[in-house]
């Protein structure tokens, strides 16, 4: 007891020193780096945890307010389910012995060769082991949360939820495991700075292929080619979800340096946040532009996406770029949603909140822009993306076929007309809307 | 020699109710969303361990003037869209119509419609 608080006097103390005015500065010791590397892990990790409440937010504010509490439902449930697979299975299969292609197949364990009842001995990783888990699994959360915005208000909710737990205990964890996990794209130089492609573009391709395989919403495309769009219940709610999500990549991209043991690791944060925010920025200026231009109105839901698809973008390289460049990155990102949104109505590939454009092709080209600022080569780069690509489509694909023909994706016509709150969950979101209390 | 036809359907069929009408050359018509219950019984739902009976259920009720001699073509093309053989289909009602007037030019009469 006492060395530990002999330990953080100790850390004080040289945190003090970094800060007086003296000509040459003191390295952080092992256990103080160990101690800030930690905290950047747990604070970076419940910032990106509130991206929850955010996904959330955007979501039920897009969907029609008599899928309100499913929509609820679906996020505070997979973002449960996933804490629970990727301890049970995911996290080991991503990091633990990756051959090259996959991990080991077993719970995870908070087990930490840096502390024993002596304290701390350096003999484990520089970060506290529990630190690192908690930071890995709030962003397999945020990859699951992204398909359940795209087939929203026509999937099962039961069946979304299995899903989920396939998703963030199976398919995510191996391809996590090739780049993060120190497996074979990491081995061909594949940059992902915190996932545009290992976490936005794998939720991207899941979200596809199930909108695809589940099909549109009944009345969104008619037969005669039209399309009927279905506006969102509550848009100041999507508006502050946006805002939690954007507050939420700080967290997302900052924690991403995995240190914060130094000064150059700080500093380095520092440039972080700020290549982050500029990158939203200029994803909503894009998008108010490009409406306006393309519509003659400034369209809000547009201008959302926008903000997400400039974070999405910026995710896999927010430290090397220039501020100039990040918002280059960001409105290239934002221009590609706003193209991309009435594209997928044309395939008649029903996206009820933007989540492909967004979070698949703003992923894309963020990973592809890693190179503009020379972090990596194309080829690589495009090998990176075609082999997540492929490797979730499929895997994604087979487990809604097989879904589909154990549990059914949909409900019956009639549930989906009158609002799936009521046939799933028997629970209306608004119920004084429409009766007396 | 007008009616006042009122439709209360389930929600969902206003568009193609809308279609249909279009179609024999109706333009025009109000709608509200209301709730009401016939032989189609309520539901029964759970909240937090307690359960309850919801008996009115969401319709939405069409309502339009046509001339007398439209009135039926109107009601069959209600009928056509909206029958889906179960209970719940709703009711259309036929009213006489005494006297419409448009408020801009002060027409009265079927030129009104």
């Amino acid at each position: 007891m006492f060395r530990f608080r002999f330990a953080k006097f100790a850390s004080l103390a040289s945190f003090g020193l970094m800060l007086a005015p003296l000509p040459a500065l003191a390295a952080p010791d092992a256990e103080t780096a160990f101690i800030f590397n930690s905290l950047s892990f747990l604070v970076h990790g419940f910032i990106v945890m509130l991206m929850a409440a955010g996904f959330c937010m955007l979501e039920v504010g897009l969907v029609r307010s008599k899928n309100a509490t499913v929509q609820s439902t679906k996020n505070i449930g997979l973002y449960s389910i996933a804490g629970l697979m990727y301890w049970l299975c995911g996290y080991n299969l991503m990091y633990m012995d990756v051959s090259g292609y996959i991990g080991t197949l077993m719970p995870w364990s908070p087990a930490d060769a840096s502390i024993t009842e002596a304290g701390y001995t350096g003999d484990g990783t520089d970060y506290a082991a529990s630190s690192d888990w908690f930071f890995q699994m709030v962003f397999v959360a945020a990859a699951a949360s992204i398909v359940s915005g795209a087939v929203a208000e026509r999937v099962k909710l039961t069946t979304f939820l299995v899903f989920s737990g396939i998703l963030t205990g199976i398919i995510y964890p191996i391809q996590g495991s090739w780049t993060w996990g120190g497996g074979w794209l990491s081995e061909m130089g594949f940059s992902d700075f915190a996932g545009s492609t290992i976490v936005h573009s794998v939720g991207g391709w899941a979200a596809l292929t199930g909108a695809i395989i589940i099909g549109a919403r009944k009345g969104k495309y008619t037969a005669d080619g039209g399309i009927r769009p279905m506006p969102g219940s509550n848009l100041p709610l999507a508006t502050i979800g946006t805002f939690v999500l954007w507050f939420g990549w700080f967290g997302f991209n900052g924690g991403s340096q995995l240190a914060m043991g130094s000064a150059a690791d700080v500093a380095a944060i520092a440039n972080i946040f700020v290549n982050t925010n500029i990158a939203a920025a200029a994803g909503v200026v894009v998008a108010i532009f490009a409406t306006q231009i393309l519509y003659g109105k400034i369209d809000l839901t547009m201008a959302l996406n926008g903000a997400l698809g400039g974070l999405v973008a910026i995710t896999a390289e927010p430290l090397a770029p220039t501020p100039l460049l990040a918002a280059f990155i960001g409105g290239v990102g934002a221009l590609l949603v706003v193209i991309t949104v009435p594209l997928l109505d044309k395939f008649r590939i029903d996206d009820v909140v933007g989540a492909i454009p967004v979070h698949l092709v703003a992923g894309i080209w963020g990973t592809l822009a890693v190179c503009i600022s020379g972090g990596a080569s194309f080829g690589v780069q495009l090998t990176g993306i075609i082999a997540i690509g492929v490797f979730v489509s499929v895997t994604s694909a087979v487990v809604w076929y097989v879904l589909k023909a154990i549990m059914g994706l949909r409900p019956s016509e009639e549930d989906e007309v009158s609002g799936l709150d009521l046939s799933e969950c028997g629970l209306e979101s608004y119920p004084d809307f429409t009766r007396q209390s | 020699m007008m009616k006042y036809i009122i439709a209360i359907v389930q929600p969902g069929r206003m568009e193609d109710i809308q279609r249909a009408l279009s179609e024999i050359g109706i333009s025009g018509m109000t709608v509200s969303e209301v709730q009401g219950y016939g032989r189609q019984k309520g539901k029964t739902e759970i909240y937090r361990g307690a359960e309850y009976t919801i008996d009115f259920m969401p319709k939405i009720k069409v309502e339009l003037a046509v001339e007398s001699k439209l009135a039926a073509k109107v009601t069959d093309a209600i009928k056509d869209v909206c029958n889906t053989g179960r209970i719940g289909d709703g009711k259309i009602f036929t009213l006489d119509l005494s006297e419409a007037m448009r408020i801009r030019t002060g027409e009265v009469g079927q030129a009104a419609l």
